[in-house]
């Protein structure tokens, strides 16, 4: 099951080029740019690992392209996204986030029923991904998950 | 101009290319007219860059007819004795190849040893690596570029500066420029011990020391810059500070001139003060002889 989160995710899978024209709308509004990639992707799993700190300082896309690149070759098999970090007084949130790949399999979510009290249905959503432990998920391969510096 | 002569050789004469149109769009002719108009003397300095400018264009002619044209090196030294404007020209290159639009944003990135070079084991490549994303899409300007190698000591970790340098210089040249400056003869022997520097920077661009005439020029330009004016007497004297000044030890050419009008600045302030109180616009804006002639230059 294709995941849709974030913006542009029920478009096909932007290339390298429209990345970096997001990317570069995104740095002249003044956004801070970050990377971010998670092999959890419960939509409302919000705690995606950082590839590196947020790029503050940033003029041209080049650079998250870069680190996009890298992320990429050390977690093939991941979903990794890019936010983009609106610090203007009033906002102070993320305006802008999407997905820059995504793993080739996507098992999808399963629908868990639990009885609680008076017989009432809770429902709760599990991706069958997490039935496997962390790293291998996607893959199978005991392939553990790089943050940046490592294997690279 | 045209290329029509050669352009018919390999297609239709229709593949003209108006160089003075692509030139004219560019609007290369204002910034190349600033450089002139702002920067006294250099004239090799601007004459290379005239060349480079004339070098981009014709690029970007041939991309038009359909000719293979590698994104050229643009990678620079600059090398020359202290104050002879090599930050400076390094800002107006910025400037320049972006209406060229050979680089994306223009802006300069001036960083030296300490920016790149880390503290400890693991720390210089993220290090150099975060200034290089910053400058991506500009210039990136390593001023004193010779401190990255320390030869007295071979685990210092400016090689490794240097070599994620040299690395992204070769392959992402259409991303970013660098240019290194430095005094002339410690940039050659920089690049004697990295050979790999040398050859990925094309242009190499020594800055000669001012003339006295020069060197007046350039006192007038900084003063009239800073709405001052220089009165005649004051203009002999800076002419004769000039000539005492250069003979003097640790002369940083321009830089020395920008100091000296400083100090006169503030004479000018003590003198205007400790008179009857009054000081009229013309005043205000005139630098007296006395104001010159009051440096430790003359007395000693």
């Amino acid at each position: 099951m294709r995941v849709t989160q974030g913006t542009f995710s029920f478009l096909p899978d932007l290339t390298d080029p429209q990345i970096a024209a997001q990317v570069e709308y995104c740095l002249r509004q003044e956004w801070a740019v970050s990377v971010e990639f998670t092999d959890d992707i419960h939509p409302r799993n919000t705690y995606w690992e950082m590839w590196g700190l947020p790029m503050f300082d940033l003029r041209d896309a080049a650079g998250v392209m870069q680190e996009i690149r890298a992320c990429r070759a050390a977690n093939p098999h991941v979903y990794i996204r890019v936010s983009a970090f609106d610090s203007t007084r009033g906002w102070e949130t993320v305006r802008l986030s999407f997905l820059v790949q995504r793993p080739p399999d996507e098992p999808g979510f399963r629908l868990e029923r639990v009885e609680s009290q008076g017989r009432t249905i809770r429902y709760a959503v599990r991706a069958y991904s997490l039935d496997q432990p962390a790293g291998r998920r996607y893959r199978g391969s005991g392939e553990t998950i790089a943050a940046p510096g490592e294997g690279r | 101009m045209s290329i029509s002569g050669s352009a018919t050789a390999f297609g239709s004469a229709s593949e003209v290319v108006d160089l003075k149109a692509l030139q004219a769009e560019a609007d290369l002719g204002a910034p190349i007219a600033e450089l002139d108009r702002d920067l006294v003397g250099l004239a090799p300095v601007k004459q290379r860059i005239r060349e480079i400018a004339a070098f981009l264009l014709v690029a970007r002619a041939r991309q038009e007819v359909g000719l293979t044209s590698e994104p050229p090196t643009l990678h620079m030294a600059f090398t020359g004795n202290p104050g002879t404007g090599k930050t400076t020209v390094a800002l107006r290159m910025a400037n320049i190849l972006h209406r060229l639009g050979y680089i994306r944003k223009g802006h300069l990135v001036s960083v030296t040893r300490d920016d790149l070079v880390g503290q400890f084991i693991g720390h210089t490549a993220p290090k150099t690596k975060e200034v290089l994303k910053r400058a991506m899409g500009g210039v990136l300007f390593i001023d004193e570029a010779y401190y990255l190698h320390r030869p007295e000591n071979e685990k210092d970790y400016g090689q490794e500066a240097i070599e994620i340098l040299l690395q992204v210089m070769e392959n992402q040249r259409e991303d970013l420029v660098v240019i290194l400056a430095g005094y002339r003869q410690r940039i050659e022997s920089f690049f004697v011990s990295n050979p790999g520097f040398r050859s990925r920077i094309a242009h190499h661009i020594d800055f000669p020391d001012y003339d006295a005439g020069e060197l007046l020029s350039i006192a007038e330009v900084l003063a009239a810059q800073s709405e001052y004016r220089l009165s005649p007497a004051a203009r002999d004297a800076m002419v004769d500070y000039i000539a005492r000044r250069r003979e003097q030890p640790n002369f940083a050419n321009a830089r020395s001139i920008r100091n000296a009008l400083d100090r006169a600045r503030l004479r000018q302030a003590m003198r205007l003060c400790a008179g009857n109180g009054v000081a009229s616009r013309e005043a205000l804006q005139t630098i007296e002889a006395e104001d010159i002639r009051a440096s430790r230059v003359f007395t000693t």
